[in-house]
């Protein structure tokens, strides 16, 4: 853009006009670039901000049985925040969090590091990746409820390990337990973690390696001296993900717990099926901000620019 | 100071694969001195220095560093150090870990390596910028600092792998020079590759010249540029007009050649069996642009080109199955008697200008 405008400036400047007419030609270049934003700016202002602000005003209004009314309360965040319930369900889906969080790091950083450092064709690396994205074809919610044919009281496992006579009755937490949500998260979640740390493995400089072995570091060294701090905008990356879609999850927590452990998506989700639309607005401001502080937090230990 | 170590290269060969990269080398590099291996990409110079540092297996044959075979020692166990091409210094670190990374490896305590890192940056006199990474210096102060980091364990030999081609041509020569000068002063073994001609005849105590897998010649600078060894090393050093043809005569310590146009030459050197293919060089700023004394010292042939260097001027001429043959004039030469694209020229050379090249066995 400034080298296109600046190109016009000399051009007119050599035909011995300068002053009004360089005024017109940088107005128009500047127009032109507010021009080129128009589009994104209208997109992400339809559906991204007004949606929000319209979820902060209700989030202040009354309501009853029967209707919303444009008001300015404190009410809802004061009856959310006030509430035991409130606590209790952020500290569960905190829980939640850390541990899909711990979980899918470790698979994630490994399966990454397999694909980057220990398969030698690029072929194959590409082949291997698309095959970790293959059950993506499918929906989120289909690939939660098969896991329930798995681990069901007469599912697979259980009829498979009181068959080899292991145990003698079916084990009941597989199913419908914090053990089966967060078995079903790590599933959903560990590509999302997979991919930026790929890439961030991918572009670490190999001769970096061989220095490092040169220095004699042995593997665990290497590993811990030189891959994992260059990994760290990668995982940064990936726990963004994978965190801000736990935290906002409800439909696993519902299905795979069977309806006995809550989130607080889950929890908006109930309020709004009783019409109590300000108070989920209430709770999703709430939300919003908890998981704006932890992004913060993340970037704030992280610095991600290199990546982007 | 640290001692230094002979690195005694025993039959030694690279294979990747079905392809072999090095065909059984053997050299000895003594103790203390600068040794670099010189040859286009491709040629097998990196696979060896590599398997000098650790850092390629050996297919087959040893290295020895002093007096113990290091062929199967991990890089750090060898006294070796290497320096890469790129420095690979660690990006996410600031120079004092960096160069204090292999004793932190080691297990030394933060303060003690802290400070010997200090103590060799000072050396590098990179002192003032030992809280940068490296992504805030200049090439030529990362490879102050990749030095530093190399000589930090205190190694017998340092290992360089084109140590100077990220640098623009003046830093090259300057950092060329602390090199040499660093080399010394150390008095440790150096083995730097490189492709630049000027950059290890201005280096080197020993200069490896490799081509395809094989040594074609390993000797000092001088021996290398006054008598290459064969026609590949009289090529790649450009000091010398290569002529090919086939032995007609000899004897007296005299060879007589034939080239393909039919032109003969006379080459002092030993008899050999008449027939035999051979290859001579001709000094090129020793050919005169003169009607040959003696006919088999010179020839006549058309000038193809002229390109003024100042000093000196380089003469380009097709003739005796060369299509170009180089002609160095001085200057002063050159303006006394001018000559132009598409001339006929005589050349001519003494009997101690042109050498016999020899072949290597294939």
């Amino acid at each position: 853009m400034t080298a296109a405008f600046t190109e016009d400036e000399t051009q007119i400047e050599a035909a011995g006009k300068p002053g009004l007419t360089t005024r017109i030609g940088r107005t128009a270049a500047h127009l032109a670039s507010y021009l080129q934003a128009v589009p994104l700016a209208l997109i992400l202002g339809f559906f991204f901000l007004l949606p929000i602000l319209m979820i902060a005003v209700v989030s202040f209004w009354d309501y009853d049985f029967a209707g919303l009314y444009p008001d300015f309360l404190t009410m809802n965040y004061t009856d959310t925040l006030g509430s035991w319930v409130t606590w209790k369900t952020y500290l569960n889906t905190l829980k939640y969090t850390a541990m899909v969080w711990g979980l899918t790091l470790l698979i994630g950083f490994w399966v990454a590091y397999f694909l980057a450092f220990h398969i030698r064709t690029t072929t194959m690396q590409m082949v291997l990746f698309l095959v970790c994205t293959v059950p993506f074809l499918t929906s989120n919610i289909i690939r939660m409820i098969s896991w329930i044919p798995v681990l069901g009281r007469n599912g697979l496992v259980n009829t498979t390990l009181i068959e080899m006579g292991i145990i003698p009755q079916p084990i009941e937490w597989l199913l419908y337990s914090d053990f089966a949500v967060v078995l079903a998260m790590v599933h959903l979640n560990t590509l999302f973690m997979v991919t930026p740390i790929f890439n961030t493995l991918m572009r670490i400089d190999r001769s970096l390696i061989e220095a490092a072995r040169d220095a004699g570091a042995n593997g665990w060294q290497i590993l811990w001296n030189v891959i994992i701090p260059l990994a760290k905008p990668g995982i940064a990356i990936g726990s963004i993900f994978v965190v801000t879609l736990v935290m906002a999850d409800f439909s696993t927590v519902q299905v795979m717990s069977g309806g006995q452990s809550a989130s607080v998506a889950l929890m908006m989700k109930n309020q709004m099926s009783l019409l109590q639309y300000p108070a989920a607005a209430a709770n999703a401001v709430v939300l919003l901000i908890v998981v704006l502080l932890m992004v913060a937090a993340i970037l704030r230990v992280v610095d991600i620019r290199k990546e982007l | 100071m640290s001692k230094a170590a002979e690195i005694d290269i025993v039959s030694v060969s690279k294979i990747y694969g079905s392809t072999t990269a090095v065909h059984s080398i053997s050299l000895k590099i003594p103790s203390g001195s600068y040794c670099c291996f010189l040859g286009p990409s491709g040629c097998g110079k990196t696979s060896t220095l590599r398997m000098i540092a650790g850092h390629e297996s050996i297919s087959s044959g040893d290295i020895r560093l002093g007096n113990i075979v290091v062929t199967d020692f991990p890089p750090a166990k060898r006294g070796t150090a290497m320096m890469f091409q790129s420095y690979a210094l660690f990006p996410h670190l600031d120079l004092i870990d960096n160069v204090a990374f292999s004793l932190k490896m080691k297990g030394v305590e933060k303060e003690q390596r802290r400070a010997k890192a200090l103590d060799m940056l000072k050396l590098m006199q990179m002192e003032p910028y030992a809280n940068r990474r490296p992504a805030q210096l200049s090439g030529g102060q990362q490879q102050r600092v990749a030095l530093a980091r190399a000589l930090i364990t205190d190694p017998e030999a340092l290992l360089l792998d084109e140590p100077l081609s990220a640098l623009d041509p003046f830093l090259k020569i300057r950092m060329r020079a602390e090199l040499k000068k660093l080399q010394k002063s150390l008095g440790i073994t150096f083995v730097h590759v490189t492709h630049s001609q000027e950059e290890a005849m201005a280096l080197a105590d020993i200069i490896v010249i490799m081509n395809d897998g094989r040594i074609e010649q390993a000797a000092h600078p001088r021996e290398v540029f006054e008598r290459p060894a064969t026609a590949f090393v009289a090529r790649f050093m450009g000091d010398h007009n290569v002529l090919t043809g086939r032995v007609v005569a000899s004897g007296d310590g005299k060879v007589t050649l034939e080239v393909p146009e039919g032109q003969t030459f006379t080459v002092a050197g030993p008899a050999q069996e008449p027939g035999a293919p051979i290859d001579i060089g001709v000094r090129t700023d020793r050919v005169r642009l003169a009607t040959p004394a003696e006919k088999t010292l010179g020839f006549h042939g058309v000038v193809s080109n002229v390109e003024y260097r100042g000093a000196s001027v380089k003469i380009t001429v097709i003739g005796a199955g060369s299509d170009d043959f180089t002609v160095i004039a001085t200057d002063a030469d050159y303006f006394e008697k001018p000559v132009a694209v598409g001339d006929a020229v005589p050349l001519c050379w003494g009997l101690e200008d042109a050498v016999l090249l020899g072949r290597i066995a294939a």
